[in-house]
């Protein structure tokens, strides 16, 4: 052992992930900003909060076997939360542009709490937790599970579309909520804002991985592998099911909504069309392709998927949808692992080899 | 003697048309090891269910320590102190020996506190692995172990959590001799400080490690008594040897 060089010592056993981990951060947050243009780094940013999507999805869907087709809804709280609090700063005190546009005269009572930036953040994650934990103690309580709860969450995602186009005046109706200068007394489109936001979205999807990466290696975690591979035996052992899952829902649903709220800020626009139907299963294709056993496999479906689509979307645009669900098909039926599991068979093999 | 640790009264089951259980009376004292016979269908497995609340009775009582389980949710019964095996053994393929025993183990704790890592082996952990004879294997997945091994793991998370009442179900069906044997000794050593009701078919499992036996039969009791009584009743004898001779030798065999 002693005699194995640093490098190679440090890529095995414990250290691995620590190094791995590391490796990741400086990368992300050191070589990316000095690489990427502007441009480049906002796509990134991004990407980077669809990842952290994608992180509660390998959370609920990888480790408890919830297939959630929804969590554009929670996306979606997260980041009107953000979005209203960011126009009624930007009218200080006035409407909001679109609401002048739509006829409305006062401000919705819906809207008012939201003018405080505390009250806006705190709902931020208030919201999706709040209603994943009342869908789930409804729910899981009921035992209603597999496709059953996939289709449940994929109606909720349309419904929310739903009721955001309906209701122009208090949502901004297809078009969403758009049109921002301010963020937090920095003009929000500005190259030096667009960086410090891409490092925060950057930090702030390091500090949920290294989370839920200690909440899959916690006991808690154990039991959430345990559920989603024997519920019914799991209830014989004296613990609720229906607790462990709501209580994962919850927090894979906080991530969408911090993920939602940082995406405002970044690309600019929160719509129905960013959170409905489509975009929640475009998630959890990239996870499936990423790897959803793995949380990294997951954050790494996020990223690698963003990329793909903005490639294919210049060069092919035609191509890009029959190419994701090509795609999606192969990895579930040649890598069910994804990306993650063919890569943890070569290390396998090596160190097989080695 | 004070009242029984559990109480079975005219508990009745009905599967549409079907009476699985019709009007069973059981008793079990604290300390018992009591088998439960029976052919096929006579309603042992589906009397266990209803005891740890899988299955809801048509009619009838189950008072466990002098609390009535109806209505109460499986995790509920199981922390009133009751714990199972089932026919086909599941244990958590995904986790290793030791996290089997471990999460069996952590049931009582609040779930908070089941946010942090796991520090270590505790101590009635580490005496269920070498009870169970399963040491060697502890960092293993379950996923690689065979049959025999899995019925001990299941056993031995039974173990862990102290219960009052262990119910298991067919232990030894489909183990080889040498693995019925380690199971008798395993059953023997966990009888001698839990009370114990295990279901089986095996006759020769029964002669050797029985002392106390209810028969059901066509969901009722046909007779209780010990291992060498209940095998002189003709009743017995009949159901169990004047069926087709396949069924006979399956049993008695």
């Amino acid at each position: 052992m002693t005699a194995l060089p640093v490098s190679r010592r440090v890529l095995s056993g414990r250290w691995q992930g620590p190094a791995a981990f590391t490796a990741v951060a400086v990368l992300a947050l050191v070589v990316a900003p000095l690489l990427l243009e502007p441009f480049r780094l906002g796509l990134l940013a991004k990407y980077l909060c669809y990842a952290i999507v994608a992180l509660g999805i390998g959370l609920a869907w990888g480790q408890g076997g919830m297939l959630t087709l929804g969590q554009g809804v929670f996306f979606g709280l997260g980041g009107y939360a953000m979005g209203m609090y960011l126009k009624l700063n930007d009218a200080g005190g006035d409407l909001p542009d679109f609401m002048v546009w739509s006829g409305v005269e006062k401000l919705p009572a819906l809207w008012k709490p939201f003018g405080n930036p505390v009250f806006a953040l705190a709902m931020v994650v208030v919201l999706p937790v709040a209603v994943a934990l009342l869908l789930g103690v409804l729910v899981f309580r009921q035992r209603v599970r597999g496709a059953y709860f996939a289709i449940l969450t994929q109606a909720l995602a349309a419904a929310l579309v739903i009721l955001l186009v309906g209701q122009q005046g208090l949502t901004g109706g297809t078009n969403g909520l758009t049109n921002f200068f301010d963020f937090f007394g920095r003009d929000v489109a500005a190259d030096e804002t667009q960086r410090g936001l891409y490092l925060l979205v950057a930090v702030v999807l390091g500090a949920l991985y290294l989370g839920a990466r200690q909440l899959v290696r916690s006991r808690f975690g154990r039991l959430l592998l345990a559920v989603r591979d024997g519920e019914d035996r799991v209830r014989f052992l004296g613990y609720d099911p229906a607790t462990v899952k709501t209580l994962t829902f919850a927090v894979s649903a906080g991530m969408a909504g911090i993920a939602g709220a940082l995406f405002v800020p970044v690309v600019g626009i929160i719509s129905p069309a960013l959170l409905g139907v489509v975009p929640s299963l475009e998630l959890v294709v990239a996870v499936a392709v990423g790897g959803r056993f793995a949380l990294a496999g997951a954050v790494l479906g996020a990223v690698v998927m963003g990329y793909a689509r903005t490639y294919f979307s210049e060069e092919l645009p035609d191509a890009w949808l029959y190419l994701q669900g090509a795609l999606f098909v192969l990895v579930m039926t040649l890598a069910p692992k994804g990306i993650a599991g063919l890569a943890a068979a070569v290390v396998r093999r090596r160190e097989a080899r080695a | 003697m004070t009242e029984p640790l559990l109480e079975i009264r005219g508990l009745e089951v009905a599967f549409g048309g079907f009476r699985a259980l019709d009007g069973v009376d059981l008793s079990v004292g604290r300390g018992e090891l009591r088998f439960l016979i029976g052919p096929n269908g006579a309603g042992k497995t589906t009397l266990i269910d209803v005891i740890t609340g899988l299955t809801k009775p048509t009619a009838g009582t189950v008072r466990f320590e002098g609390q009535d389980l109806a209505g109460r949710r499986e995790h509920e019964i199981v922390r009133l102190g009751v714990g199972r095996t089932f026919q086909t053994s599941v244990v958590f393929e995904e986790l290793t020996v030791l996290e089997n025993l471990d999460l069996a183990a952590s049931f009582r704790r609040p779930l908070w506190s089941l946010l942090r890592r796991r520090r270590g082996v505790s101590e009635e952990v580490a005496a269920a692995l070498e009870t169970t004879g399963l040491d060697a294997l502890a960092g293993s997945r379950a996923g690689v172990l065979s049959h025999g091994q899995r019925q001990w793991l299941e056993i031995g998370m039974l173990i862990v959590q102290r219960p009052r009442l262990l119910l298991l179900d067919e232990p030894v069906a489909g183990m080889s001799s040498g693995e019925r044997e380690r199971t008798g000794e395993l059953l023997t050593e966990v009888a001698r400080d839990h009370t114990v009701v295990v279901v089986e078919h095996d006759m020769d499992f029964l002669r050797r490690y029985a002392s106390q036996v209810t028969v059901l039969h066509e969901g009722k009791v046909l007779t209780e008594g010990s291992v060498e009584q209940v095998r002189a009743d003709p009743r017995v004898q009949e159901i169990y040897l004047g069926r087709a001779r396949e069924d006979a030798e399956d049993v008695v065999g």
